[in-house]
């Protein structure tokens, strides 16, 4: 139904607002994005650095979108907004990651987002795997905060400007992210019985996903020869001694072991588990029905 | 007396939220939330509380651990001060026109 | 009229407490937490105040619903920090409410009984993307114009999360008209996204005010308590003259052919609003009332474990704490 227009409006404005009105502050507001200059521009990447700036933005990006399933779904109202935080400051981190990334072929944070295929997604697999219980939730939140922490705080003094200016910012609120999951870790595996077997379980099954976070291969080698990446396997002493310093406190193991059959790094090259392709037909179906459109 | 809606028989308890704007500034009450225990109750606050930049330090207290002034005695707590004028600055009225005072 | 101060005088039956109440009353003051207070006052507010929080957590439901399929990473950021938000207006709330007495697991538990109510335009359902305009536009439109005459409510703790939140709410607002707006300026087929969810939403919205003055029962008592400050229909008037504005700015149309400004009356004339459907929603007949509970109910039982957890995890630190101090002195 389309009514007709309607005419003879005439909006009521009484001198004195009995009702009082809705006010809005004013104030400055920081910049959207990380690494972007005063203008708003930003340094085109190099086609290295791109595809670098896009596993790292996938790995954001693939987080936010499941932590975003948790709003209105927390075992707690606070942890909703706690959940929502951590996602917000991801989706944060993936637009500056993917804006950046997108400087080398003209495209924009959505086009990389949201009109990339599956074998054109760059996250590693820890990241696509499902939300399950609240425990998995939280085994996959330490293992993927400790190494985005470990790694930011590496790549603060990157040779490429952007990338340094980007981790400069998610390097703070990653820090948090790794506190948060510590916090849960604690109370879920030193809580209840029941809370320990199921954080002995998300344990169990997000671990093998580990090793491939700290896989090096050519683009990373040559990118961490002058300085612009962080070669992922030197992050890995740094990423097992936070690891265990809080499960030692959690009286857990770290398991070892069971983790062979990912070491080939397939989410980077852009093979992936099976979770990814509902994921991305999800995010993606809205934008993809209206190519073209803006939003 | 603990502050109010302090109710005793929930499993989280009810925590209250003191935040500190700005530096040089005092710690003002902002509301309560629920949570298990201080660890937690500061993490939520700072959540819950200061997502739009509103803080840069934090309190928590839990609501049973607050001491109110009785409510039904009014009168006699705070009407006291009410005549002593002496403590108030314009009840000096010669020194008026003289400057620095 | 005589306002209730006036009755503390002529009544030598009220109770010294009770003339207090009235005397703060009258003066436009605030009721605080531990002031006497008659049971019917209390009993209301705890009524209002959590079918407002129910409203807003039940309300994260329809535009959580979009949060993994926005179109624009832009757009995830906005409407998930909405969402967020919204959470947090539930938590202000439910403080609120316990200050009177009530705690937030037994307004829970009334909720995912079904035994509480909450705002039900939350029961219409969001099949699509300009339904988060919609929402933000008429639905959080019409709630600010609720809300903010609620920062003076004259229970204390209701007043000041109501500041709280519309200062929050301000930007709901203004994202839901940018949503429409954006989409009035796209594609045809944005477009009439934007003018089909606003024809559904125009309606509800319009009732959230409640029924008309004369069919409301508990509005004079909240008047004549400060807690309600205008009449359902002075509000609904008052909206409607905002929307109109706003309406051409964005191009859609708002779907009722008989409204149009009455230079005599000073107010805008409008069709009938049809309440049969309001009540079918309300009495649990809406799109989407099983399915709103069904899902808070699930995530209140899923999460039952990991409350437990933590609260079993302080319990056995203080005992280690005490047993340390022990161990000390």
């Amino acid at each position: 139904m389309r009514p007709e227009p309607v005419e003879g409006f005439r909006p009521a404005q009484p001198a004195e607002d009995v009702h009082g009105d809705v006010s809005v502050d004013r104030l400055a507001l920081a910049d959207e994005l990380a690494g972007t200059a005063a203008d708003g521009s930003t340094a085109v990447a190099s086609a290295d650095a791109a595809e670098y700036a896009m596993r790292l933005g996938d790995d954001a990006l693939v987080l936010a979108q499941q932590l975003g399933m948790w709003i209105a779904r927390a075992p707690e109202l606070e942890e909703d907004v706690a959940l929502g935080n951590i996602a917000l400051d991801l989706i944060g981190h993936a637009r500056s990651l993917l804006h950046y990334a997108g400087t080398a072929s003209g495209r924009s944070e959505d086009d990389l987002a949201y009109w990339r295929d599956e074998p054109e997604f760059r996250n590693a697999w820890l990241f696509e795997q499902p939300n399950g219980d609240f425990g998995h939730t939280i085994a996959r939140q330490l293992a993927a905060s400790v190494y985005l922490f470990e790694l930011y705080s590496r790549l603060v003094d990157s040779t490429d400007p952007t990338l340094a200016a980007i981790a400069a910012k998610s390097v703070k609120e990653v820090d948090y992210h790794r506190d948060h999951a510590t916090q849960w870790v604690l109370r879920l595996a030193g809580g209840t019985e029941e809370s320990r077997r199921r954080m002995l379980l998300a344990i169990a099954d997000t671990w093998p996903y580990v090793d491939e976070l700290f896989v090096d291969d050519a683009l990373v080698e040559r990118l961490a020869a002058t300085g612009v990446a962080v070669l992922p396997s030197t992050l890995r002493p740094a990423f097992d001694a936070v690891i265990d310093e809080v499960f030692a406190e959690a009286v857990l193991e770290r398991p070892t072991g069971r983790t062979a059959f990912i070491a080939s790094g397939g989410g980077r090259a852009g093979s992936h588990t099976e979770h990814i392709g509902p994921l991305l037909a999800e995010m993606q179906v809205l934008a993809r029905a209206h190519p073209g459109a803006s939003w | 007396m603990s502050t109010p809606g302090e109710i005793g028989t929930e499993a989280w308890p009810l925590w209250e939220v003191f935040v500190r704007a700005n530096r040089g500034l005092s710690h003002v009450h902002v509301g309560s939330l629920h949570a298990p225990d201080a660890d937690m109750a500061v993490r939520n606050a700072r959540d819950l509380y200061t997502r739009r930049n509103e803080g840069i330090s934090i309190w928590v207290v839990p609501a049973d651990a607050i001491t109110t002034s009785d409510p039904d005695a009014k009168g006699a707590f705070f009407e006291s001060p009410a005549g002593k004028n002496y403590r108030h600055a314009v009840y000096y009225t010669k020194s008026e026109g003289v400057k620095h005072l | 009229m005589t306002s209730p101060a006036d009755l503390s005088v002529v009544d030598p039956e009220l109770s010294v407490e009770e003339a207090r109440f009235n005397d703060l009353i009258a003066a436009d003051s605030r009721i605080e937490p531990r002031d006497w207070m008659p049971d019917a006052y209390r009993k209301t507010l705890i009524r209002q105040i959590s079918q407002h929080a129910n409203s807003e957590i039940i309300g994260m439901q329809p535009e959580s619903n979009w949060i993994t399929r926005a179109p624009s990473l832009k757009r995830k950021a906005i409407l998930m920090a909405k969402v967020q938000d919204e959470a947090g207006h539930g938590l202000y709330l439910y403080s609120a409410a316990q200050t009177l007495g009530i705690t937030r697991e037994e307004m829970t538990e009334q909720l995912i009984a079904g035994k509480a109510r909450y705002s039900s335009i939350f029961n219409y359902t969001t099949p699509t993307w300009a339904d988060m305009g919609a929402i933000g536009w008429l639905v959080d439109g019409a709630a600010i114009c609720n809300q903010v005459p609620l920062c003076r409510a004259s229970y204390g703790p209701y007043g000041r999360a109501m500041v709280r939140i519309c200062k929050e709410e301000s930007f709901h607002q203004r994202q839901g008209f940018e949503i429409l707006l954006e989409l009035m300026q796209g594609t045809e087929a944005q477009r009439e996204m934007a003018q089909d969810a606003v024809n559904r939403w125009y309606w509800p919205s319009l009732m959230m005010f409640g029924p008309p003055d004369d069919q409301s029962p508990n509005s004079a008592q909240s008047m004549a308590w400060n807690i309600k400050r205008f009449s359902n229909d002075e509000l609904r008037q008052r909206f409607v003259g905002m929307l109109v504005p706003q309406a051409e700015v964005m191009g859609v149309t708002l779907p009722d052919p008989n409204l149009r400004f009455n230079e005599e009356t000073g107010e805008y004339d409008m069709s009938e609003i049809d309440w049969t459907e309001f009540n079918e929603v309300l009495a649990g007949r809406g799109p989407a009332n099983a399915e709103r509970l069904r899902r808070r109910r699930e995530a209140h039982e899923d999460g039952a474990w990991v409350r437990e957890a933590a609260h079993e995890y302080a319990r056995k630190q203080s005992e280690r704490a005490l047993a340390a101090a022990g161990a000390v002195a």
